[in-house]
């Protein structure tokens, strides 16, 4: 029972990560209707950018995040006018189809360079509190994933803050709910994406760096992170970034349960069963409306 | 104030105007009258910048509509109310008000145009932090027009504000169209409620089949045996 309890404990402090990489990968494919299959490469990259700020410059993961934030929004800016500000000028019915082909090689192109860059080999972040742990009973809780947890946490509350109060966040808001009305209010649309897929990356990057100084990166994470936060996607709806939150970690907990009931190796079938389930429930599933 | 000559405009190969010419002076009601399919809301969108024309030009004060990006239209002082209203319908009232006070030259003064858009609308000033899909039919259209009045438009076109409206609050709508007018904003208005929309309008086109088959007075239109025989059904021919 103890053993079960850990399990699904250890399972909860990575679905707030599952959720914080699902907010930006939903942000973007809500905004743009562009599904970015190169997400998880930008969760990678920002966990490099935390093991370069930790190993070159000795800043604390954490505290790397304020840059790493602001280095991603920037990256993010960058790549929209370089790639994605194309596919969004093409009709509304293959936007998804050519983002496909662009995030697919933007993916190869970024593990490339990150093998090339940081080796093949898994990175961590090590640190002095990395062994701190909180005894519940007979669960312990590791603190630095518990921290990861609730930062997680304060950053999709931050996006939600900002999607509700800020003017731009709201014209973001009225842009994926009807992009020719938000033009007819004076919204200037691709300004909208633009901000949108920044602030899609920076989540990213920040979930890469968490990820990295919870557990670790190595440059062919890309995929598992972007089918995870495409799973949570699927699980959570779009427009909702509290609600995707909580579908993260109802991942998180699902695929425990799974490892703990069947074993190890059943740990990834959860998303299989969670696609059926939801293309059974909702036959039109993520793309109908 | 606004200058369309010759537009033509269609989706694919499919032609929806074919040299369209007609202009709308400052502070008048124009109604534009035409069966479903004559390309009134291709003719709407192409002014908003919403479909871009294949020939033609569209000025307004003597600038050139079609250089400009479409959500400057707006921020110019030519708003649409889109048909089918086109809210945000997850959002409350307020801001869908808000959101349409954006354009730089307006947003500032947001807080003014909410109290003169709730001074027309009061029952939105009850309901401003209702989400826009709680509202009935008659109360999102009010945000419709709400939404559009909060850019301070010296243009106005509406794309069919009664569609699917009762009686009474079509009757609503339009006299809210007529205080607008009256307060110095010209109204492009398409409705198929003809005889309502002759009533208050000054002039009118009738566009059939991407053409402009007439125009005239308000007053002339509804005398014309055309028009009433196609728009105001066979009663009203027979009718004295």
């Amino acid at each position: 029972m103890t053993v079960l309890a850990q399990q699904l404990l250890l399972g909860l402090l990575i679905g707030g990560l599952y959720g914080l990489a699902a907010a930006g990968l939903s942000l973007v494919f809500g905004v743009m209707r562009v599904l970015n299959v190169a997400h998880g490469e930008l969760i990678m990259l920002g966990g490099y950018g935390a093991f370069w700020l930790a190993t070159l410059l000795g800043v604390d993961p954490f505290a790397s995040l304020a840059l790493v934030i602001p280095g991603a929004l920037l990256l993010g800016a960058s790549l929209y006018w370089s790639l994605f500000g194309f596919v969004v000028r093409a009709p509304e019915e293959t936007r998804v189809k050519n983002s496909l082909l662009i995030g697919f090689g933007l993916a190869l192109a970024l593990h490339a360079l990150a093998v090339r860059l940081w080796t093949a080999d898994e990175r961590s972040i090590p640190t002095s509190y990395a062994g701190a742990v909180l005894t519940l009973g007979d669960v312990s809780i590791p603190l630095v994933r518990l921290a990861t947890l609730a930062l997680a946490l304060v950053l999709i509350g931050a996006l939600q803050l900002l999607l509700s109060r800020w003017r731009w966040g709201k014209a973001i808001r009225a842009t994926a709910e009807d992009w020719q009305a938000a033009l007819l209010t004076g919204i200037d649309v691709r300004r909208a994406y633009l901000l949108a897929f920044a602030l899609g990356t920076a989540l990213a990057g920040a979930a890469g760096a968490l990820v990295t100084v919870a557990y670790s990166v190595s440059p062919s994470i890309g995929l598992e992170w972007t089918l995870k936060a495409l799973i949570v996607v699927v699980l959570a709806g779009l427009g909702s970034m509290a609600g995707t939150f909580v579908g993260g970690l109802v991942l998180g907990v699902a695929e425990a349960a799974s490892a703990a009931t069947f074993g190890g190796p059943y740990r990834e079938i959860v998303g299989l069963v969670i696609f059926v389930i939801v293309l059974v429930v909702r036959p039109r599933g993520l793309f109908g409306r | 104030m606004l200058e369309i000559r010759g537009l033509e405009a269609g989706y694919g190969d499919v032609r929806a105007l074919s040299g369209v010419t007609l202009s709308i002076a400052a502070g008048e009601i124009v109604a534009l009258l035409g069966p479903n399919g004559a390309g009134k809301s291709t003719l709407l969108n192409c002014v908003a910048g919403l479909v871009t024309p294949w020939t033609g030009s569209i000025h307004w004060d003597g600038e050139d509509l079609l250089a400009l990006d479409a959500h400057l239209v707006v921020e110019r002082g030519v708003a649409l109310v889109p048909e089918g209203r086109r809210l945000f319908g997850g959002m409350s009232v307020q801001d869908n008000l808000e959101l349409g006070a954006f354009a730089p030259r307006t947003w500032g003064a947001r807080r003014a145009g909410l109290e003169r858009v709730y001074a027309l609308f009061p029952v939105l000033a009850e309901r401003r932090r209702a989400t826009v899909q709680a509202l009935s039919g008659g109360q999102q259209q009010m945000v419709a027009v709400g939404r559009a009045l909060m850019a301070s438009p010296r243009l106005l076109m509406l794309d069919e504000p009664s569609l699917g409206l009762a009686p009474r609050l079509v009757a609503a709508i339009l006299e809210v169209l007529v205080a607008i007018n009256r307060a110095g904003v010209a109204v492009f208005l398409v409705e198929q409620n003809v005889p309502a929309a002759l009533s208050l309008a000054h002039r009118g086109y009738v566009l059939e089949g991407g053409r402009i088959v007439g125009e005239g007075t308000g007053a002339a239109l509804m005398a014309d045996a055309h028009v009433r025989r196609a728009y105001l059904g066979p009663l009203a021919v027979r009718r004295p």
